[in-house]
């Protein structure tokens, strides 16, 4: 694990089991709404065991990380910036999930060369979040919660997932939730990130800034942010002749624990491509 | 089943962690009779046992049959995950060394298993954990008994076999208020008479060899966690929150957010202790969980009518089912079991106004009822537990759990509810007639 100071907040990076070491290349891994690092286990995990530093960051006001909870996705992508120049890394591979996504997005745009590779997992633009569930989200959030992963659910016989056999993603992702949303007794960070998820307006042209290649890993039966919902960013990458690769896999919106070794798979050999 | 649903109970009995074999098309759940599991290359090994990649290795740890079992328990509990072993007490042992060492102290409701007291109250103790026995109903008594070193509160849901109601929520509270969590035996419940997750328990614990299979031919447990405690905020758990040099320096809790409890009691407990179910055995208890639902249905309605039968029969004393208004839990049934007081179970005891030997007439003029040392049975059993299951206890401790020297324990089955009062009547016929 590693602490950092980042804009005076310590601030909680898992790093794979491994210490950070600076010769290497370093792949950031970002969450999503009321997730932490944990989500994250079994890729950063390995990456960290093959030749990569990890940095799968608590966000600011999440669990292990103290500092206010970003209330923008512009905010978000500002605090991975400074966690890069806290920790000392000047080029990384960015990593996020959901609406951790787009923070990788537009934090690769305003990083410019200072992103190796970009992935995109589960997302979607705009990530509209229905007005029901944004309520729902302050009002009711374990009905919300409830939602949320009904709807991220793809399979109620997913394969050895980060507990190893006999986890129960479902259960994992509703206790994950109650746990990151009693971590914060200040900000409601349900509502706050879905919120930061439904006003994102620059994913067009935060695709169309970037300099290094971009990889969507999407699932094939996610109901959170559909495939079809991530056309508008494919084709805004390919327009402005990025060197897009999209994988689609047989999952819902939990596509790291749903399906841990195809999600890995794709973005290790993404990563091993020239960034 | 994908997409929007949300599966009942019903259906996760019968789906949860189970899916057409992709290699073959079966439907039914495959048992994988194999001690251990072939490694796509040496990185794949090396990733598998340092936790980098998830999957199978060696069927003590873990095996696909086993994992539908897990995923499934884990889905009726709502838990995280949960983790298959030999037996009930092997699932209370692996619980309570997971979590402490010598040194560390319980605090446990007096109304247990017989085997889970000695657990506690003898065998532990030669380990160095002590265990300080509260009567469940006590709430001052939970709080009286904490001490420093307190790591763990234990109670049955049901306690055996006077079928006294955990108080779960205050219970629970009062174990949250000195950051340790709520251990739960739900054994005589069930998920489908009560969630202890949803009531505030923290790690809920089953022998499997009971209703979860149902059919009296296996013997198995299953240990399941809620995800709910926050070892990391509690202080008091460095197996779970400090480097652990027994697994590549690995601290549970940051690899797991809400699973760590889980993760070492896998790669600890089962690693080391060994004491894991075999594959057989889990397939089994499968074929017992499909029908889970129908069958606690048919136990709670042959128990009702049991129970009304010996309430009004002449040559019976106490009847101890939370169902009768006159039994202490009745108003916490009512208030905690999901199907109110007939939801505690078709495991309860009964006095019969006599002596021991016409008790002893009693038992062996049944006919139907099976004189065994089990509970929970497709067919209906009975037992005198002051000579049998709680033979070790001193008077003192019997009455503590709720059981006289008189006592009869019946465990209710499936069978037409007439012919039991039929096998009830004869036998209390016979036990009147031996006190003639």
């Amino acid at each position: 694990m590693m602490f950092v100071q980042v804009n005076g907040a310590r601030t909680y990076c898992y790093t794979g089991g491994k210490p950070f070491d600076p010769a290497k290349p370093t792949v950031v891994f970002i969450h999503g709404v009321l997730n932490d690092h944990s989500v994250w286990i079994l890729q950063s995990r390995y990456l960290a065991h093959h030749g990569w530093n990890v940095l799968a960051v608590d966000l600011p006001g999440h669990c292990k990380s103290e500092g206010e909870a970003p209330a923008t996705v512009e905010a978000a992508a500002d605090f991975i910036g400074a966690l890069l120049d806290a920790a000392g890394v000047q080029r990384a591979a960015l990593v996020g999930h959901s609406w951790g996504s787009l923070i990788a997005l537009e934090a690769a745009a305003r990083l410019g060369d200072r992103v190796s590779h970009l992935v995109l997992v589960g997302t979607a633009f705009p990530m509209k979040v229905s007005p029901a569930l944004i309520e729902a989200s302050l009002n009711e959030p374990m009905k919300a919660l409830a939602m949320v992963n009904v709807f991220s659910r793809s399979t109620l016989a997913a394969p050895p997932s980060a507990l190893g056999p006999g986890t129960w993603v479902y259960g994992t992702g509703m206790a994950l939730g109650r746990r990151v949303l009693a971590s914060n007794p200040k900000v409601n960070v349900f509502h706050r990130g879905f919120v930061a998820c439904d006003r994102y307006a620059n994913g067009e042209n935060a695709i169309a800034a970037i300099t290094c290649p971009v990889l969507f890993v999407l699932g094939g039966l996610d109901q959170m942010t559909h495939p079809k919902a991530a056309q508008t960013l494919v084709k805004a990458a390919r327009a402005a002749d990025k060197r897009v690769s999209v994988v689609s896999l047989p999952v819902g919106h939990h596509q790291m624990t749903e399906t841990p070794d195809t999600t890995l798979f794709a973005i290790r050999d993404f990563l091993a491509t020239a960034g | 089943m994908p997409g929007y649903s949300d599966p009942g109970f019903d259906t996760l009995a019968l789906h949860a962690g189970a899916a057409p074999d992709p290699a073959t098309g079966a439907r039914a759940v495959p048992i994988h009779l194999t001690t251990s599991f072939v490694f796509e290359s040496s990185d794949h090994a090396a990733a598998l046992f340092n936790l980098e990649r998830s999957g199978h290795v060696y069927s003590r740890i873990s095996n696909p049959t086993n994992a539908v079992f897990e995923q499934r328990m884990a889905a009726l509990e709502g838990g995280v995950g949960a983790i298959a072993v030999a037996s009930g007490q092997a699932a209370l042992h692996l619980s309570i060394a997971t979590l402490m060492g010598a040194g560390s102290h319980i605090v446990a409701s007096t109304a247990l298993y017989g085997g889970s007291q000695n657990l506690l109250h003898y065998t532990l103790r030669r380990f160095g954990i002590e265990t300080t026995f509260v009567k469940p109903g006590d709430i001052d008594g939970w709080k009286a008994a904490i001490r420093p070193n307190t790591r763990l509160f234990f109670g049955e849901t049901v306690g055996n076999p006077g079928l006294d109601v955990l108080d779960i929520p205050t219970v629970a509270q009062i174990a949250h208020e000195t950051k340790v969590p709520l251990l739960v035996d739900s054994t005589l419940t069930t998920p489908y008479l009560v969630k202890p997750f949803e009531l505030g328990a923290d790690i809920v614990y089953h022998s499997a060899t009971k209703f979860l299979s149902g059919h009296g031919t296996v013997i198995g447990g299953v240990v399941v966690d809620g995800g709910s405690f926050d070892w990391d905020a509690s202080g008091h758990f460095p197996e779970l929150t400090e480097p652990y040099e027994g697994f590549h320096g690995m601290t549970f809790s940051e690899e797991s957010t809400v699973g760590a409890f889980l993760l070492r009691a896998r790669r600890e407990g089962l690693r080391d202790f060994g004491a894991c179910l075999s594959p057989h055995s889990a397939w089994l208890i499968l074929q017992g969980l499909e029908t889970l639902p129908l069958r606690m249905e048919r136990h709670m309605s042959n128990t009702e009518k049991v129970v009304q039968f010996l309430a009004s029969h002449a040559l019976v004393g106490r009847v101890g089912h939370p169902l009768l208004e006159s039994h202490p839990s009745h108003e916490l049934a009512k208030r905690l079991l999901r199907h109110g007081p007939r939801g505690a179970g078709s495991v309860f005891s009964f006095d019969i106004k006599g002596t021991r030997e016409q008790g002893k007439a009693f038992i062996e003029a049944l006919r139907l009822f099976s004189h065994l040392a089990n509970v929970g049975d497709s067919r209906s059993l009975v037992i005198h537990p002051a000579s049998t299951t709680h033979f070790r206890m001193s008077d003192e401790a019997l009455a503590g759990a709720g059981i006289g020297p008189g006592t009869i324990r019946l465990s209710i089955g499936l069978e037409d509810p007439d012919d039991l009062i039929d096998d009830l009547k004869r036998a209390l016929k016979a036990a009147e007639k031996a006190g003639a």
